[in-house]
């Protein structure tokens, strides 16, 4: 099947049954997208799937082949930060970081439907995000920095 | 830790670092390491270098220390300290972090040390390394030190704007310095970088995906591995056939006695190989349950002597710390002299750290050296774990830990290390081996569940006439009181668990502040007196004071409230950290609790960066909301009940009331570790809330697993 991840077609040999994950990570070496419960319950594995935030985790790859994904590899370009990266860095949110690319999706995909959420509305559309260490504070901070920029 | 591995000659300690000058800090001052001796003999003995800094040839400078960064953000602070004293852009400084072939030997990154311990340390190297660089330039200008200044990676002789960048002075030297306890170092007050807001030195390898945590590591030919599982605790294998799996092209099974493994090119296929095996387990029968741990744990108190420091990589024992049974006065006589008495039995369930990065390990053997990348908070731990069991020389084994997704105690061990590194020499390729999240919920181990039984007695002007304080097994972590009694025993007394346990952020303290502040509440409101007034009446200590003060006033405690909320106070002091935490709660006539808001005041010395130490109290309140409220980890007969993240809740956004924190810089006093206290003050503070909203004191964490007061 072809999948096409940020932009590029590439031709993967896979059983469709198999997560998304799995074959970002695996056959594509875009290890940005991260492991972290398997069920779909932590967001760690969020990527944009035709520009909706989805759990790659518990998405069969066959389901996502001919559409658009999106990675966290894929939010640069020409060597520039996503607006929304630059407001994560910005305003220096992280402990382990290791929610970060899913956090970061996810924010993309509700700043693209709703450019100016209310913080109610921020809540709500990251709530499948878990961050282990806390810092639920400064994302939400984060996502108001990007959605004045 | 009496069996460090770092042993190195001054020839071999210039090979390892390359030339330039380097300054190493030692526990002891040790003449000989100036000089080599003529005989040979080895300069840095085992276990006296803490840690070292190397300048070399260009200016760059390098740190090596044993700690490892989990997200406690000390890549940054500890870049910032050796900055300010070594006047150096942070931009020039690389921490060389968690590798047991470069860095001194380290026993582990736990108990809120790095900043106390590691940063003094690290100050006194930097300390010592500039002034060797004044008197290095001193020497090149045949002048004397007399007003030569260090700034900007540079020696400056103001009287004639002279200036030598280190790189000029490093170059072609190999000087070792040593430094003894008395370098004078920067005060607080004078700071310049160390005290500032600093980014996240490396923050934008995370916003990009680009940072490589052990999970996300590939080298050439390697196999994915992973283990059969027992289903349940105690089960004996009873036979496995793998011939099925072992068909699969490719797939490897890896057999020892009742370890089990399989070894393929790809994750998908060594999952298929597993599920191949065809296995017969004989369960354990009649083992405890939720239903039944707290009088387990009070039935079989003593049965096991010993227990883990916080060191230890969990176990079936009680955690306890340093420092047992502690008695003064008479306590029953001090109980009852008071015009009120109290008894309450407080309960803490297993709860699970649930770092976000699952156990991880990628083991590869060259030539009988065996190197090991893990996510462990003791590198040198694991190191030793893996010399024990693959009998090798301590030379002969390598730990790298790359910044890692999360430990908060729960990654003492070297469970996955082990496993990967087995695999590994069987099929003699690289080995990945990365938990899943039910794994990581059923076999790393847990924070202590414990019973803790308190009894007091109060007088009507406040006085607390007795306290004793008993703990079954959950840990003497923050068991001592800080309120003034005359007449006190605390004791802990470890149990047997069913299952595993071990280190977690502030270990037992949660549940021993826990049970000391709901208790402290309820004396105050027998004797009917002001929560917040009665503490202050008992407390000599004026750091601890000063938070309770600082958080009150933030919080509003004696301003005016919304009539039917409920507010709390509560605080402690723990691993050098004072910390003091007000709530504001609503419950509505389903009786389901609301947190409003909460305000948290904390003191930990000069803060070294006010914005991480901000981030750091504010996520140990959120993770502190879990296990004040929800988390608990349920099991049954051998099985864990709720080993997913859909079934074992965790804080989230939705949860995270209105948080206010309070942090008080003490310039005068030295800089304490922040990791751990913040988690102590927010279960007390909502149930004492709790408690003034509706007159039910909740005794048990969680304490309303259901979103509701039953």
């Amino acid at each position: 099947m072809v999948l096409k991840v940020n932009g590029v077609d590439h031709e993967i040999t896979a059983d469709p049954d198999v997560a998304l994950l799995t074959v970002l990570r695996n056959h594509l070496d875009l290890t940005g997208s991260k492991y972290g419960c398997g069920e779909g319950a932590c967001g760690a594995c969020t990527v944009l799937i035709n520009g909706n935030p989805a759990r790659s985790c518990i998405t069969p790859v066959g389901t996502a082949a001919g559409k658009e994904i999106t990675t966290i590899e894929g939010l640069e370009k020409d060597g520039r930060l996503h607006a929304v990266q630059e407001a994560f860095l910005t305003t220096d949110v992280f402990q382990c970081s290791y929610c970060a690319s899913g956090m970061i999706l996810s924010a993309v995909a509700l700043l693209h439907g709703n450019p100016s959420p209310s913080q109610e509305a921020i809540v709500k559309a990251m709530n499948g995000n878990v961050c282990r260490c806390g810092t639920y504070p400064f994302i939400v901070k984060a996502i108001q920095l990007a959605s004045k920029s | 830790m009496d069996s460090p591995s770092f042993t190195l000659s001054r020839r071999q300690f210039i090979r390892l670092t390359g030339s330039g000058l380097v300054v190493a800090l030692v526990f002891r001052d040790l003449r000989l390491f100036a000089g080599e001796s003529p005989g040979g003999s080895p300069v840095l003995p085992p276990g006296e270098v803490g840690a070292w800094i190397q300048i070399g040839e260009d200016g760059a400078v390098s740190v090596y220390t044993g700690k490892v960064e989990f997200g406690q953000n000390i890549r940054t602070s500890l870049s910032q300290i050796v900055s300010e004293e070594l006047k150096v852009p942070l931009s020039s400084i690389t921490m060389v972090m968690g590798d047991t072939d470069l860095v001194p030997y380290d026993a582990g990154t736990f108990g809120s040390r790095t900043t106390p311990q590691m940063g003094t340390q690290l100050r006194k190297a930097a300390a010592t390394a500039r002034e060797a660089l004044i008197g290095m330039a001193a020497k090149k200008w045949d002048t004397t030190t007399d007003g030569l200044f260090a700034d900007k990676g540079m020696i400056v002789n103001p009287a004639n704007n002279q200036k030598l960048a280190y790189g000029m002075l490093t170059k072609g030297q190999q000087i070792v310095h040593t430094i003894s306890d008395d370098v004078a170092v920067i005060a607080a007050k004078d700071w310049k970088v160390a005290g500032k807001t600093v980014r996240k030195v490396d923050g934008q390898r995370y916003i990009t995906g680009r940072h490589k945590y052990v999970s996300d590591m590939q080298v050439p030919d390697m196999q994915y591995g992973k283990v059969l599982r027992a289903p349940s605790y105690n089960a004996k294998l009873v036979s496995a056939d793998v011939s099925k799996a072992e068909n699969i092209p490719g797939v490897a099974v890896v057999r020892d006695g009742d370890f089990i493994g399989v070894v393929a090119p790809d994750v998908v296929t060594a999952t298929k190989a597993l599920q191949l095996i065809d296995v017969h387990w004989e369960e354990a029968t009649g083992q405890p349950s939720t239903a039944n741990i707290f009088d387990y744990l009070v039935k079989n108190a003593g049965q096991d002597g010993g227990g883990t420091g916080e060191s230890g990589g969990g176990s079936r024992r009680g955690g306890r710390e340093a420092g047992g049974e502690k008695q003064q006065g008479d306590v029953e006589a001090g109980i009852a002299q008071g015009d009120f008495q109290h008894a309450q039995t407080y309960h803490v369930n297993y709860i699970a750290h649930v770092p976000l990065e699952p156990r991880a390990a990628l083991a590869e053997w060259i030539d009988g050296k065996l190197t090991v990348w893990t996510g462990t908070q003791r590198p040198f731990g694991v190191h030793e774990e893996l010399v024990d069991t693959f009998h090798l020389p301590k030379e002969k084994v390598r730990v790298i830990v790359p910044d890692t997704g999360s430990g908060y105690g729960g990654k003492h061990s070297g469970e996955a290390a082990i496993e990967a590194a087995r695999l590994a020499k069987a099929v003699n390729r690289p080995v990945k081996l990365v938990w899943t999240r039910e794994e990581e919920f059923t076999w790393a181990y847990f924070r202590p569940a414990g019973v803790i039984e308190v009894t007091a007695g109060v007088k009507k002007d406040g006085t607390i006439a007795g306290w004793k304080f008993i703990n079954y097994n959950s840990g003497n972590a923050g068991m001592a009181t800080q309120y003034r009694t005359v007449n006190k025993q605390e004791v802990h007394i470890p149990s047997r668990t069913p299952l595993r346990q071990g280190s977690y952020r502030a270990l037992a303290a949660t549940g021993n502040v826990f049970a000391r502040e709901c208790h402290m509440t309820d004396l105050a409101r027998l004797i009917k007196m002001d929560p917040l007034e009665f503490r202050l009446k008992n407390l000599d200590d004026e750091r601890f004071k000063d938070v309770l003060q600082a958080a009150s006033k933030a919080f509003g405690w004696d301003g005016p409230k919304v009539s039917g909320h409920g507010y709390g106070i509560a605080g402690g002091f723990e691993k050098g950290g004072h910390i003091a935490t007000c709530a504001e709660v609503a419950v509505n006539p389903d009786k389901e609790v609301r947190i409003i808001r909460v305000t948290q005041a904390f003191e930990c010395g000069a803060i070294v960066n006010p914005h991480h130490l901000e981030n750091q109290i504010t996520g140990a309140i959120i993770q502190g909301l879990g296990g004040a409220l929800f988390e608990k980890i349920e099991f049954e007969n051998g099985k864990i009940l709720n080993p997913g993240l859909s079934a074992y809740r965790v804080p989230r956004f939705s949860d995270v009331p209105k948080i206010e924190v309070v942090l008080i810089n003490r310039k005068d006093l030295p800089s304490a570790g922040a990791g751990e206290a913040g988690i102590v003050g927010i279960a007390p503070a909502i149930r004492n809330a709790i408690l003034d909203a509706t007159g039910t004191g909740l005794t048990t964490l969680p304490m309303i697993p259901n979103g509701t007061i039953r």
